[in-house]
């Protein structure tokens, strides 16, 4: 995959590069998005569209606001203020699951595996509307043994191609971090969903491993899903995203193409800093805070 | 010592309606604790709605015994939904303080003299057996074996008490092999992972809280089968020892409970009508009353409990690999 250069969406956008800019077909739309801790606004987001079909990756320095502004998308946590509309739909006020059957799904920056299911188990639970899953239903196997098996063998599928196949029968406890990684986005894709939110999927992944993880990324966009994913790895921001959207202070300072968005003087102050010019995937990669979390 | 008279005895707990009891209230307990991750401290709290729902809609209300045990498991359904509305959107210590409290409550409600012309109070229920022993289908007489004989009403009570037991081991090993059940556990290990994965999260725990509190409830419908109501019966002490006997066969399985509370009964059993025995002249407790040593009992089981959880916290019938991951 890596061989081969990844091809690159263009002429997202309408009108001039600029944060808050109209998309052609956006997937995801926030509108005075507000969510204070105390006295601090960890996001104030104006406007943003995310654009379908296409890989966008949201970054900003440590305490940007990343992550909450997930949370808000998600529903794991309640604007104060502001709309969101995913696929043309309204989605404030919604319940997470609620949304996440809409097809928005997520990872976590701190991963999440299902400690005491196995491998199989966690994937299994991705699918979605699962006859067996009605507590009436689930007493009478006859009902949901089919739909199971074929939950199994997408699972498997799945597995082989994020190398986890021979794990399976593990309980997902006995995986490395990385491998945890890999399973929480493995297990996100058995929704079958039209979004893939992914809170840094490379935090604490061995290169060799990144490579494979970015390969699976791009395949997702070809499989037509919309990714976006918050990363520190410039690296892999500039590999693979299509779209680069700049968080700083809860603001959205910078949007654009990979290439034009990390010259702007606004991203260079708020994030790169002068480092810009040297290998920027040694400096700005593999952030400190982010790996010490991974750990716990 | 009268080891033939000893060993009869603790024999016969093996099928006694109490063992039923904690077996029916611990596989409750497992479906909350063991497979949803609730933790539910207050389980005497439904096994007390249980016999009382059972005793008061036949003594009261006229209803037939088995339209008491319906009106048991509503009861416990209703007390479940009170629980879990305001707390199951919280964090999980939340569940576990309100459990604590609302089953003292409602066994305050049962015991204070204020409603003694319907709870009976302190001396408790008795005289509602009249329609359950009348479809007793047994003709008169003394049946079994050994330790196992019985009157006809004896067994009666024994083979309600089994059935339920079947039934509701039959429910929770289908519930907990099923996809619902792989829901469950999913909210045990993270339930936020389980949310982004598009489930309601809420709605899982609620379902658990409500069949786990309905087995608890039929529970107390089969300790108040035999006879009598005593209040002083659903106290938190019962809970804790349904925990003892949940954890000892093993929390997230679904024989672990009934082996754990039968083990625990048993022990109890043997140590009621051993200890007594050695406090007599010459044997190795002489010198504590037979009443003192029939008391030593509770100190054992504790000693017991704590053995279990430090060197095998995953319960007798758990899977050993679950050692190797401390939380
Ligand atoms: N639950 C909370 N309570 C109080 N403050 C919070 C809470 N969550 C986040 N914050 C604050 O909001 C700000 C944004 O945090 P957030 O986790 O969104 O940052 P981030 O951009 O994801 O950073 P990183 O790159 O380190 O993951 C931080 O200053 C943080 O301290
Ligand atoms: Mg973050």
């Amino acid at each position: 995959m890596s061989n081969n250069e990844p091809v690159k969406s263009t002429g997202l956008h309408i009108g001039d590069a600029k944060p808050g800019v109209a998309k052609k077909d956006p997937i995801l739309v926030a509108d005075h998005v507000t969510r204070s801790f105390g006295g601090l606004t960890a996001v104030d987001v104006e406007h943003l569209e995310v654009p379908r079909g296409a890989i966008t990756a949201l970054i900003g320095p440590n305490g940007a606001g990343k992550t909450t502004f997930f949370n808000l998308l998600t529903g794991f946590d309640t604007p104060n203020t502001g709309e969101m509309h995913f696929d043309g739909k309204s989605v404030r006020g919604m319940r997470s699951h609620q949304i996440a059957k809409l097809g928005q799904v997520r990872t976590f920056q701190l991963t999440k595996a299902l400690s005491l299911l196995t491998v199989l188990e966690n994937m299994k639970l991705g699918a979605g509307n699962q006859l067996g899953e009605g507590i009436l239903k689930s007493l009478i196997p006859s009902i949901w043994r089919k739909q199971e098996a074929e939950i199994e063998e997408r699972a498997i599928e799945l597995l082989n191609r994020f190398k986890l196949s021979e794990k399976k029968d593990d309980f997902a406890a006995s995986l490395s971090g990385g491998q945890r990684k890999l399973l929480e986005m493995a297990r996100a894709l058995m929704t079958n969903p039209s979004l893939v939110m992914l809170d840094e999927p490379m935090a604490g992944v061995n290169p060799a491993l990144t490579e494979s993880l970015l390969g699976h990324v791009l395949d997702l966009k070809k499989e037509g899903m919309t990714v976006l994913f918050v990363e520190h790895d410039m690296h892999m921001v500039r590999h693979i995203a299509d779209w680069v959207v700049v968080m700083a202070e809860g603001k959205i300072v910078a949007e654009g193409p990979p290439d034009s968005v990390m010259e702007e003087q606004a991203v260079i102050d708020a994030y790169l800093g002068s480092h810009q010019e040297t290998d920027l995937g040694v400096v700005t990669g593999r952030v400190d805070a982010s790996e010490g979390g991974e750990k716990q | 010592m009268d080891w033939i008279q000893i060993l009869s005895n603790t024999a016969e707990s093996i099928l006694s309606p109490v063992t039923f009891a904690f077996v029916l209230a611990s596989l409750g307990l497992a479906l909350h604790f063991g497979f949803a991750g609730l933790l539910n401290f207050g389980i005497a709290g439904f096994m007390a709605i249980g016999a009382y729902g059972y005793a008061l809609s036949i003594l009261r209300f006229g209803f037939p015994w088995w339209a008491g045990i319906l009106v048991s498991i509503a009861a416990a359904i209703v007390f479940a939904i009170l629980l879990g509305a305001p707390t199951l959107r919280l964090r999980g210590d939340y569940l576990a303080i309100v459990t604590i409290a609302a089953a003292e409550i409602a066994r305050l409600l049962f015991l204070t003299n204020t409603f003694d012309d319907f709870t009976g109070s302190a001396s408790g229920l008795f005289g509602y057996h009249n329609s359950f022993r009348e479809a007793n289908p047994l003709p008169d007489g003394f049946y079994g074996l050994g330790p196992f004989s019985y009157s006809s009403t004896d067994w009666w009570v024994r083979i309600v008490g089994l059935s339920l037991l079947i039934v509701v081991i039959w429910l929770l090993w289908a519930l907990t092999r099923s996809p619902w059940g792989r829901v469950l556990k999913g909210i045990r290990e993270d339930e936020d992972a389980v949310k982004a994965l598009g489930k309601n999260v809420y709605a899982y725990k609620m379902q658990a809280l409500i069949i786990g509190g309905v087995f608890g409830a039929l529970g107390g419908v089969v300790y108040a089968l035999p006879s009598a109501i005593n209040p002083t019966v659903y106290v938190t002490s019962l809970t804790f020892f349904i925990w003892t006997a949940l954890l000892l066969g093993g929390a997230a399985t679904v024989f672990g409970p009934v082996l754990g509370s039968i083990i625990f009964w048993v022990l109890q059993a043997f140590l009621t009508n051993v200890l007594p025995a050695l406090t007599q002249d010459g044997a190795i407790l002489e010198g504590l009353t037979s009443q003192q040593g029939s008391t030593l009992r509770f100190i054992l089981v504790g000693i017991g409990l704590m053995l279990i959880v430090i060197y095998r916290p995953q319960g007798i019938r758990g899977d050993k690999r679950e050692l190797t991951f401390v939380k």
